[in-house]
């Protein structure tokens, strides 16, 4: 079956139509540290290589700054597998991350009070 | 590392978990309150996975797939805050610790006609010294229960506050938000003081 390059390799009633695991060539281990909340941004620097559509997916997908998890759900892979696709593009400098670890302090009062005014503003 | 050049460009994302038993408005609350249509999306899981994140030696182990919803709120430039409902049938992810990890707080949403469904959320956040206030999802034809006595049912501490909330309601469930950052704010201050 012929699939134009250009649309993504989704059927609404099956899913994807190639396995998760094969898009990151039996991958589990994504190279660079990322966490579901790693932020990620493309860089503007194209890879050298050609991209495999899965990768130039991931790619479209960053460039505003996203989370792991979001460019996840809109792939419709697993978390571990978009890992992977985005630590490649990481590797071969087409993507930035930011690790989470900031937000992981729940004393950072700047933090909490900055989620209050926020919060409050849209009541 | 070179990778983390322009870092600064990046919001700090920040994770709140919605958690309680299944088919108690988690997915409704998320949706709600995010300002984009929730997502959904899956990770596997495995036996070695838990605690450890790692999927090496995975064709022994036993795997599940573990679906959650998420949504997002910006709520400024710097600030990008995320939604995290937990899978409602799985227990796994009380043992997935990506998910809970670095989490800011929790709301544990209950239902008076099943209070039971989310002692496992309440004991979870307990041991983990995740801060989580419990909001109870009012739904028609329920019978009214009065905060305290929610408290007393589920045997939570003092310092736990108990809301009464419409996960329907954009502005009710955003209450509850906003109720929980300032206990988290009280816990700040306290534990600075002490």
């Amino acid at each position: 079956m012929a699939v134009p390059e250009d649309e993504s390799w989704l059927d609404d009633d099956a899913g994807r139509l190639v396995r998760p695991y094969t898009v990151s060539n039996g991958r589990t281990r994504p190279t660079n540290k990322l966490d579901l909340l790693s932020m990620v941004m493309a860089t503007g620097r194209l890879p050298q290589a050609h991209l495999d559509p899965d990768h130039a997916q991931a790619l479209d997908l960053c460039h505003n700054p996203t989370s792991v998890v979001e460019v996840a759900a809109h792939l419709r892979l697993p978390a571990v597998v978009t890992k992977v696709l985005l630590s490649d593009l990481v590797d071969c400098g087409a993507v930035t991350t930011r690790d989470p670890s900031p937000a992981a302090d729940p004393t950072d009062r700047f933090v909490l009070e900055a989620l209050l005014d926020g919060l409050q503003r849209r009541l | 590392m070179a990778y983390n050049d322009g870092s600064e460009l990046f919001p700090t994302a920040i994770k709140l978990l919605i958690a309680g038993g299944f088919g108690v408005g988690k997915t409704t609350f998320v949706g709600s309150v995010s300002e984009i249509e929730p997502l959904t999306t899956e990770e596997l899981i495995t036996e070695a996975s838990i605690g450890t994140d790692s999927l090496a030696g995975v064709e022994n182990k036993s795997t599940t797939t573990v679906a959650f919803d998420f949504g997002r709120i910006t709520i400024d430039p710097r600030h990008v805050l995320y939604l995290f409902g937990t899978p409602g049938q799985e227990r796994f992810w009380f043992m997935w610790d990506e998910l809970s990890n670095g989490a800011l707080g929790a709301v544990v949403l209950a239902d008076t006609r099943r209070l039971d469904a989310c002692f496992e959320a309440v004991d979870f956040f307990e041991r983990r010294g995740i801060h989580f206030l419990v909001a109870v999802n009012e739904f028609n034809h329920a019978y009214h229960y009065e905060p305290e006595e929610v408290r007393a049912a589920l045997h939570l501490k003092p310092h736990v506050p108990v809301v009464l909330c419409d996960a329907r309601d954009s502005r009710s469930a955003t209450s509850v938000l906003v109720s929980l950052i300032q206990h988290l704010l009280v816990a700040t201050m306290s534990s600075n003081s002490a």
